[in-house]
């Protein structure tokens, strides 16, 4: 009887969620001279994601799955995760890129259909961070599999998250 | 020489190293370190951590009945150090770990794979005095083998469908029924013990934050008591408070997170959403007091770099009191589920003797009759100030894991409450002073104990540090909770132990 109390009281309260950022300006000028490179196909305003954790220190991992819950709602703006690379059109790879998790990296991109994005979250994504040096990383991303967005932060938060990728979306959207 | 011995007895006869604290270390000869191993067969020492360096391992032990704890180094000059696995099977990774790293070799280890070392870094024993030359090929890494009728292989990983970390799970299955579960991990390992080699306190302090995230203020904690002991230092006592308030919502902030996420691993969908929402009123509040939502580097070896403002207490005092009322009630709603207990109630169950065998601390431990809590013991400040039960529960399945968390988030509560109420006021934290030494802590994070080893040197950089995770002793259990369950029961088995792949594989 508690659940079927619960669920009314959810109900006449309505949702949860709370009003979304704008794009970030920031991330939708980075993305605009990456677009000018190469040619893209109308995504329909949608994206999957595919999310790799390419040995972050699970950090990012805990916004991520924020972003994904019912206070951030991605899902309402038509982003959306995936479990698969071949269902996606981007990567969000965070982690300073271990050694370890390189090849991985490589056949999770490789797996993932064209046209395809690779969005670096967090500082150690983008150059390895903290980490940047040792003989057990690549340090950044872009030193494995080449990258459209950074969305900086230790972790980003939820804001930055979501900014970063309205971005892409906008930006993807209407760059055809 | 089998007799009753404490741990104390033993090692006192050995050479004690100074400026070891606040435990003392005793330097054993090879003699010495084989009959303590014969002694560990018998005795009930705990093992709290094995780790390298330069030309030596380090082994720390708890006396369970006596409550001591102490440090045993073993000098190998031949680079081989007689192995612990017999008698502590939870030594087996920490040793092929060191092997990797240090070029040490555990003399009878049985099992001679690589553990963190995939065989594609740049180097070989990393942290060994010389380093080895790349290696040839990639380690071609043979899983234990199998052998019956109609058994198949499902390798998982690293990357999985979900948002977590990368390791690999290779399960051999009877039809549904899982009948092995091996693991293989390294694929997070980022170098940090060689990172903090040569740094300063302050950038090896950033390191330490970035061990496990959702850990981060427990690896802060743990660090700084560390190299507050190292120097023989005392954080003002508000700096203490503010750590443990700091804890505290970092366990309450994980363990909703955690039970959300085993209702939904048991397709109960509902219980993440609601507990995502309480979760993310203690990631609003922690930003709001502290300027950051997972509070990281706020805590730092001296003290703490955040203070609590008045309005900052009645922010957390608002948010005690708006969790209890929603958390008690989706506590109901689990309890009055049969469909959801039907999945977690004899799911992924570990013995007490197991548990207790690999030393497993935290909700793994607590949920399988191992009442072990680094606050209570041995406990460190302000927590002897504080009242506060460590929920144990004997039943060892994924609902016991559920309902010591259930408590612990309760007792969180209640520990906040305190905490606001008598924290006292004064300085945040005291300078650092440069001078050598060696230091350890034992501090509880949201998943248990974690231990940190520093060896500062006299012009106040870290020579050595070693952090153990608590999640070293809980992944092998997870192998052997998840024999003779279905395999569609991993997830929520997993989830119930939700250990950390960063904190392991360094």
């Amino acid at each position: 009887m508690s659940l079927m109390r619960l669920i009314a009281t959810e109900l006449l309260r309505g949702p949860r969620t709370i009003d979304g950022p704008g794009p970030d300006p920031l991330g939708i000028e980075q993305l605009g001279l990456r677009l000018g490179e190469r040619a893209q196909a109308r995504l329909g305003r949608s994206l999957c994601i595919r999310e790799v954790d390419a040995g972050s220190c699970n950090g990012c991992e805990l916004e991520v799955n924020a972003v994904n819950g019912p206070v951030y709602d991605l899902e309402r703006f038509g982003i959306r995760f995936v479990a698969s690379p071949r269902h996606a059109d981007v990567l969000l790879v965070t982690g300073p890129v271990t050694i370890n998790m390189a090849v991985a990296l490589q056949r999770t991109y490789n797996a993932a259909p064209n046209p395809k994005w690779v969005v670096a979250m967090g500082d150690c994504a983008v150059d390895g961070g903290c980490f940047a040096g040792s003989y057990a990383v690549k340090d950044g991303v872009h030193n494995v599999v080449p990258v459209d967005l950074t969305i900086p932060g230790c972790p980003p938060t939820p804001e930055k998250l979501l900014g970063g990728l309205l971005a892409l979306l906008e930006t993807v959207a209407t760059g055809a | 020489m089998l007799g009753n011995l404490t741990l104390m007895e033993y090692l006192t006869g050995s050479r004690e190293v100074p400026n070891h604290r606040p435990w003392p270390r005793y330097l054993l000869d090879e003699r010495g370190w084989v009959a303590m191993i014969h002694q560990l067969a018998v005795a009930e020492w705990a093992l709290l951590g094995l780790w390298g360096d330069a030309s030596e391992v380090h082994l720390a032990l708890r006396d369970e009945e006596a409550g001591a704890v102490a440090v045993a180094s073993l000098h190998c000059p031949e680079r081989r150090f007689p192995s612990l696995s017999e008698v502590r099977p939870a030594a087996i990774r920490l040793e092929r770990a060191i092997r990797d790293l240090y070029g040490l070799i555990p003399v009878d280890l049985a099992d001679g794979r690589p553990w963190l070392d995939h065989g594609r870094w740049p180097v070989t024993m990393p942290l060994a005095l010389s380093r080895g030359p790349a290696a040839q090929h990639p380690v071609d890494y043979r899983f234990l083998p199998v052998e019956g009728d109609s058994l198949h292989q499902v390798p998982v990983g690293p990357v999985h469908a979900g948002v977590i970390e990368p390791g690999h799970f290779r399960f051999t299955c009877a039809g549904e029924t899982v009948v092995r579960l091996e693991q293989r991990m390294g694929y997070t390992h980022k170098g940090v013990e060689a990172l903090m080699a040569g740094k300063t306190i302050g950038e090896a302090a950033r390191l330490a934050a970035r061990l496990s995230g959702d850990s981060t203020v427990a690896y802060s904690v743990a660090f700084a008591r560390a190299v507050e002991a190292a120097t023989a230092t005392e954080a003002p006592p508000r700096a203490h408070w503010l750590r443990a308030l700091m804890a505290e919502l970092e366990r309450l902030a994980n363990h909703l997170a955690d039970i959300g996420g085993i209702c939904n691993d048991a397709a109960f969908g509902f219980m993440l959403a609601r507990c995502m929402t309480l979760r993310e009123r203690v990631l609003k509040a922690n930003e709001a007091c502290f300027g950051h939502r997972l509070m990281m580097d706020k805590v730092v070896p001296g003290g703490t770099v955040a203070d609590l403002t008045r309005e900052g207490a009645s922010i957390l005092r608002n948010l005690v009191g708006e969790l209890r009322k929603p958390f008690d009630s989706l506590v109901d709603a689990y309890d009055d589920l049969p469909s959801l207990q039907d999945r977690t109630v004899g799911t992924g169950i570990v013995h007490g003797s197991l548990a207790h065998r690999f030393g497993a601390g935290g909700f793994v431990g607590r949920a399988s009759s191992q009442a072990g809590d680094a606050r209570k013991d041995p406990g460190y400040p302000p927590y002897d100030e504080l009242d506060f039960e460590v929920p144990v529960l004997a039943s060892g399945d994924v609902n016991a894991r559920v309902w010591v968390r259930v408590e612990e988030v309760r007792q969180s509560l209640r520990l906040i409450e305190q905490i606001l109420q008598n924290m006292p006021g004064g300085p945040l934290s005291r300078p650092i002073p440069t001078r050598p030494g060696e230091g350890m802590a034992l501090v509880e994070g949201f998943r248990g104990e974690i231990l940190m080893w520093v060896r500062v040197s006299e012009v106040g950089r870290v020579v050595r540090c070693h952090p153990r995770d608590p999640s070293w002793f809980q992944w092998p259990l997870l192998e052997a909770a998840i024999e003779g369950n279905i395999i569609a029961d991993f997830p929520l088995c997993n989830k119930s132990f939700n250990c950390s792949y960063s904190g392991v594989d360094l």
